[in-house]
């Protein structure tokens, strides 16, 4: 469903991502892994639309189209979603219609009948069960004043009820407690199926714990530097990073399987 | 005394042919106010670019202009032509006012509670009302301002609204001015007196309306007294004609533990220029100030705020917010005086602005001027543009380009929309938000 080639990407000149491949298939979770600075948010800002960055090298395809030519909106429409690492706080904007205009606008877009009030509401209160958030954060101004696990849990409020095809997930672990941690892992399992496609950006084997991917990668310089099953993260929790920067220590070699 | 310049002697001249005309001309006091204000505005003259209050706003094309006074010609407005201005839900006493006079069919000023007045200004200056007499120029005072001083010699009408001690006035006061297609090349002087007394309430809107595509000019002056324990509450709600001219002064004065809000909207009109000022007077008094500016092409608005702190232990609280588009320009200078006696004040300021293009500018001008030393004072402007972050996080939920943007900029105007407690208008408000939202869905689509 998605197929990276050769990416390069650069913001400003400077080159971010220098080569990246990276085949989802339908209803696969892969983990993306490695240290700060790598990429990994570079990647999930590409493959969303965000603005100021430049391909200067390779494509992706999404279904078989060019994703890259598409708008940030096209692509929300077409299923692919993205969990910001950094979520935005909207002030003014209740969080209720924020996703009630999110979900109307995506339906717009697919040529479906556009839900009226009463229905929205209905439907999005269905999905905060998954989330586990309190009601009261749905009239309260987009992530304003939210703690951080609240911001992360309307991430995935926002995810559920968008019902991507494709999500991608940028660190929605970091900095959440063992509870929180298990809401996003819930989340994720719950929309789990056999078409719904996982990209999870995280830094700890936490999260895989509970959610098993089918492939880990790590990013380092741009690059993915490796690629394993779901034991990897245990040889990364143990190695560190170390040996990708050529400091003598062991690479994770059990797990490691050359793609 | 300043050399007499022309455009001070056309409205001499004015004043001079309307003199015995003008309503309450039969009334001693009433025509020595008018006297005594044309003398004082003939003094001062229209400001000019070295008065540091006017700095950033010229008046020329005003001043070029020699706008003359409101003739008493029909206006052919009905009902139906006003229907969508007016607010039903909750029920008001609405008085309306064409180009300059009151219109009793089109208004409606209904059951009053006894001792409540709530009478167009034209009449009580004719029956020269004692109750008047006491406020008219004392709140807004003529020898201050060169507009409060012409305002007062040439005021045709306008609402006096007094409440006594004890009585409430359950329903708003609806005053709507509007400016009807026959308006071409006139200017207007409403001047409207509220009066609370102790415990009193009240609530009024002011709506300002130009219905077609005349250039004229309003030059309107209220000045609100709320005794102790009052509460005044304002929305003035600014929607001119694009050609118009639009002054208008507002002048509290406050006694112990009573409250103003004042909700100033301006979304309207060619040059536009709002002071809105108010004095604590007493221990415990509250005042909030809030106000939302929208400029688009080559529009020009400019707010001035200034809050006196007089006595100890007031609280102020201001946020005015602006956004500007196009090639339109923003002033904003909020002043806030904390006289030595003042102690324990505690005032917050804040004016932010949204420039949604290039050509767009702002000036906005905190002043504090602080002389007690317990005291608690902030303030913070800012000048910004659409966040890029929250743009892009609104497209990726599936909002088109305009559509984000839109919402960000209502999202902005929100907390000012909020403010507005009374239903309807808020709803009218979101309304006229929406419509004057840069490029409806169809125009980029
Ligand atoms: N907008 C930007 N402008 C300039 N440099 C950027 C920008 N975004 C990311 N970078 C740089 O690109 C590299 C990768 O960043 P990022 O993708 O955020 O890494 P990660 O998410 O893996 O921590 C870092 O060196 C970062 O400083
Ligand atoms: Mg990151």
């Amino acid at each position: 469903m998605l197929s990276i080639s050769n990416l390069h990407v650069g913001v400003d000149e400077t080159p971010i991502l220098s080569g990246i491949d990276l085949e989802v298939g339908p209803g696969e979770v892969h983990a993306i892994m490695g240290p700060n600075g790598s990429g990994k948010s570079t990647l999930a800002g590409a493959l969303a639309g965000r603005e100021g960055y430049e391909t200067t090298e390779g494509s992706v395809t999404y279904d078989g189209e060019d994703l890259l030519a598409m708008a940030p909106e096209e692509r929300a429409a077409r299923g692919l979603f993205l969990a910001f690492q950094y979520p935005v706080e909207i002030p003014g904007v209740s969080n209720i219609y924020l996703l009630k205009s999110a979900v109307n606008a995506v339906r717009k877009h697919r040529g479906e009948e556009e839900l009226d009030a009463m229905d929205l509401v209905s439907f999005i209160r269905d999905k905060m069960r998954l989330t586990g958030m309190d009601d009261q954060l749905l009239y309260r101004s987009v992530n304003e004043d939210f703690s951080g696990g609240e911001k992360k849990r309307n991430e995935m409020l926002q995810m559920a009820v968008l019902e991507p095809r494709l999500a991608i997930l940028d660190e929605t672990d970091s900095g959440l407690d063992i509870d929180a941690l298990r809401t996003v892992a819930d989340a994720v399992n719950q929309l789990r199926d056999g078409n719904r496609s996982f990209i999870l950006i995280t830094h700890y084997q936490r999260l895989l714990d509970y959610v098993v991917p089918d492939q880990v990668h790590v990013l380092y310089d741009g690059k993915i530097a490796k690629s394993g099953d779901a034991n990897l993260p245990k040889e990364l929790e143990r190695t560190g990073y170390a040996w990708l920067t050529g400091s003598g220590e062991a690479e994770p070699e059990s797990a490691a399987q050359e793609q | 005394m300043a050399e007499t310049t022309e455009p001070v002697s056309h409205y001499q001249q004015l004043y001079h042919d309307a003199e015995s005309t003008l309503p309450g001309a039969g009334i001693d006091w009433v025509a020595e106010r008018r006297r005594a204000a044309m003398a004082r505005f003939a003094a001062l003259g229209f400001p000019g670019a070295r008065n540091e209050e006017w700095k950033y706003t010229s008046l020329r094309p005003i001043e070029k202009r020699d706008f003359a006074l409101p003739k008493r010609a029909g206006h052919g407005l009905g009902a139906p032509d006003l229907a969508p201005y007016l607010f039903d839900e909750p029920a008001t006493h609405r008085l309306v006012f064409v180009d300059g006079a009151f219109d009793a069919d089109l208004s409606r000023i209904g059951q009053l509670p006894e001792g409540v007045t709530v009478q167009p200004l034209s009449t009580a200056l004719e029956a020269g009302m004692e109750s008047l007499a006491g406020h008219l120029g004392r709140y807004a005072d003529p020898e201050g301002t060169p507009f409060v001083a012409l305002n007062t010699a040439l005021m045709s009408d306008g609402v006096f609204l007094h409440v006594p001690a004890g009585s409430t006035l359950e329903w708003p006061v609806h005053l709507l001015f509007v400016a009807s297609e026959a308006i071409d090349g006139i200017g207007v002087h409403y001047r409207n007196v509220f009066v609370a007394g102790e415990g009193a309430r009240i609530t009024a809107i002011e709506s300002f309306l130009g219905l077609g595509e005349a250039t004229y000019w309003t030059n309107a002056v209220t000045e609100a007294s709320a005794a102790q324990g009052a509460e005044i509450e304002v929305y003035k709600l600014q929607e001119e004609a694009p050609s118009a001219y639009h002054l208008a002064t507002f002048e509290g004065y406050q006694g112990a533990d009573s409250s103003v809000t004042h909700h100033n909207i301006s979304l309207d009109g060619r040059l536009v220029r709002n002071d809105v000022n108010t004095a604590l007077d007493a221990e415990g008094a509250y005042v909030s100030l809030n106000g939302l500016y929208l400029g688009d092409v080559r529009q020009h608005v400019d707010n001035h705020t200034r809050i006196e702190h007089l006595q100890p232990g007031c609280v102020s609280r201001e946020l005015y917010k602006g956004i500007l588009d196009g090639r339109s320009r923003g002033v904003f200078n909020g002043k806030v005086v904390v006289q030595p006696q003042a102690q324990q004040t505690d005032s917050d300021q804040q004016n932010r602005n949204l420039l949604l293009s290039r050509g767009a500018e702002v000036d906005p001008k905190p002043e504090l001027e602080i002389f007690a030393d317990d005291v608690s004072a902030t303030h913070g402007a800012t000048v910004g543009q659409l966040d890029e972050d929250a743009l892009f996080f609104l497209r990726s939920r599936g909002l088109s380009q305009h559509q984000a943007r839109n919402l960000l900029i209502f999202g902005f105007a929100n907390e000012i929309i909020e403010a507005v407690k009374i239903e309807p208008i808020r709803a009218r408000l979101e309304d006229r938000l929406v419509q004057r939202l840069p490029q409806s869905e169809t125009e980029e689509d």
